[in-house]
C-alpha cells in the first residue's frame, strides 16, 4: 500500500477531527484491538491531545497525534498501527515469523508467501483467522519486519501451504515509514 | 500501563540495526553503529557473521548478490554526490527602478520545505515571500525586497547542510 507514497503530493488535506469523531475512532481501536492496546490507548491517544487525520489519495487515512503517524487505515477498514508504535510496544498485534530467506523480499515489499511461514525457520504460535492483522517478525530477529493482513487462516496457511499467505501491508523502508510529518 | 520501548534505528538507512544486512548500505551502517553504541555493535555483528556463513549460499550466488549490493550502493552514492553538487541561486530581479524582488532557487535540492522556508523569509524580513513555479516549472521562493545578502547568511545558518560554495549571488538587471 505504501510503496509508493509522497506526504507532499498525496496528501489531500488534513484536519483536527472533532472530539466526538475523536472518541469514535479512539472507541473502534479499543474494539479492534481488545487487550491488546489496554493501557497503550491513553498513552497514544490522549484524550486532551488533538487529533489530526490526513486524508490521502486512494482513500487512505492517517491519524496523527504529536507529530507522530500512530495508525492508518484504507477506506473504513480497520486501523493498522505504523511500524513505529509496533516497535514501542510490540504486544498490540499477533505475531507471525518468516524465515530468514524471506527477509529481503519482505523488505523489499513483497506479500508473504505460505512455505515462508511453514518452513524450518518460521513459526506460527497464535492462530489467527483470515482477514486479522498481524505483526511479521522474522527468524533471529527482534523487531517486528512488517504488518499485514492474513489472506487465509493460519490452519489453512498449514494445510494449502502455497501462494500468498499474509498480504504485507506496512514494510520496514517503505515510504510510510521514511515520512515524517510535520504540521 | 505498558511502558514504551526504546527501539534503536540506524542513522544511516534508518532500519533497526538488525535490518541493515538486507539493506544495500550495511558496510555504511556498520560504520553508523559502530560510532554510536559499541555494546549493540558487538551484539549483532559478532553473531551475525556466523549466522552468514551458516546460511550459506553457494559461492556464485554470493558472488552475484555481492555485485548486486555493490551496485545499488554505489547509486546511492552518486545521488547524495548530486545532491551536494546542486546550488542554491539567490537572485535579485529589479522590477521598477528602485524596486526589486529577491529569488531563491535550488533549495528544494537540500530537502528543505520550501513552503516554511518562504514562511520563514517573510517573517524575518516583513516582507512578502511566495513559492512559485518560474518558467521552467520549477518551483522557487520570490521575496519581495532585496535581501539577497541576509538570505544567503540566513540559509548558512538554518541549513548547515547546503555548502556555502554551492550558493550563487547573481543580479538580474531589467532590460531596457
Amino acid at each position: 500500500m505504501f510503496k509508493k507514497f509522497n506526504i507532499k503530493e498525496d496528501v489531500t488535506g488534513h484536519t483536527q477531527v472533532k472530539s466526538s469523531v475523536q472518541r469514535g475512532i479512539r472507541a473502534k481501536i479499543q474494539d479492534q484491538f481488545g487487550d491488546g492496546v489496554e493501557g497503550i490507548l491513553d498513552v497514544v491517544l490522549p484524550k486532551k491531545t488533538p487529533m489530526i487525520l490526513m486524508k490521502c489519495h486512494e482513500h487512505i487515512n492517517l491519524i496523527v497525534v504529536n507529530n507522530e503517524i500512530q495508525f492508518f487505515q484504507h477506506f473504513d477498514g480497520p486501523y493498522f498501527p505504523t511500524l513505529k508504535l509496533l516497535h514501542k510496544y510490540p504486544n498490540m498485534l499477533p505475531r507471525l515469523q518468516v524465515d530468514r530467506g524471506a527477509i529481503k523480499f519482505v523488505i523489499g515489499g513483497a506479500n508473504i508467501m505460505c512455505p515462508g511461514l511453514t518452513s524450518k525457520g518460521a513459526k506460527m504460535d497464535v492462530s489467527v483467522p483470515a482477514d486479522s492483522i498481524v505483526a511479521i517478525t522474522a527468524e533471529g530477529k527482534n523487531e517486528v519486519l512488517a504488518i499485514g493482513k492474513t489472506k487465509m487462516s493460519t490452519d489453512d496457511i498449514k494445510k494449502i501451504n502455497k501462494g500468498i499467505g499474509v498480504d504485507t501491508v506496512h514494510y520496514l523502508g517503505d515510504s510510510l515509514w521514511k515520512t515524517v510529518v510535520d504540521l | 500501563m505498558t511502558q514504551a520501548r526504546e527501539v534503536l534505528y540506524c542513522g544511516f538507512c534508518s532500519l533497526p540495526p538488525e535490518y541493515c544486512e538486507f539493506g544495500p548500505t550495511l558496510e555504511k551502517c556498520k560504520e553508523w553503529l559502530k560510532r554510536n553504541d559499541r555494546v549493540a555493535f558487538q551484539f549483532l555483528y559478532n553473531t551475525l557473521e556466523d549466522q552468514l556463513a551458516s546460511t550459506s549460499l553457494g559461492t556464485e550466488d554470493k558472488l552475484e548478490e555481492d555485485k548486486k549490493k555493490a551496485k545499488e550502493a554505489a547509486k546511492i552514492e552518486r545521488q547524495l554526490q548530486k545532491k551536494m553538487q546542486s546550488r542554491v541561486v539567490i537572485k535579485r530581479i529589479e522590477r521598477t527602478k528602485k524596486k526589486c524582488v529577491t529569488s531563491v532557487f535550488g533549495l528544494e535540492n537540500f530537502d528543505v520545505d520550501l513552503k516554511k522556508a518562504a514562511k520563514l523569509f517573510a517573517n524575518k524580513f516583513a516582507c512578502g515571500a511566495s513559492v512559485t513555479k518560474n518558467n521552467q516549472g520549477n518551483d522557487e521562493i520570490v521575496v519581495q525586497g532585496d535581501v539577497s545578502d541576509e538570505i544567503f547568511d540566513m540559509i548558512m545558518e538554518q541549513w548547515p547542510i547546503v555548502p556555502e560554495d554551492n550558493i550563487d549571488l547573481v543580479e538580474d538587471k531589467k532590460k531596457k
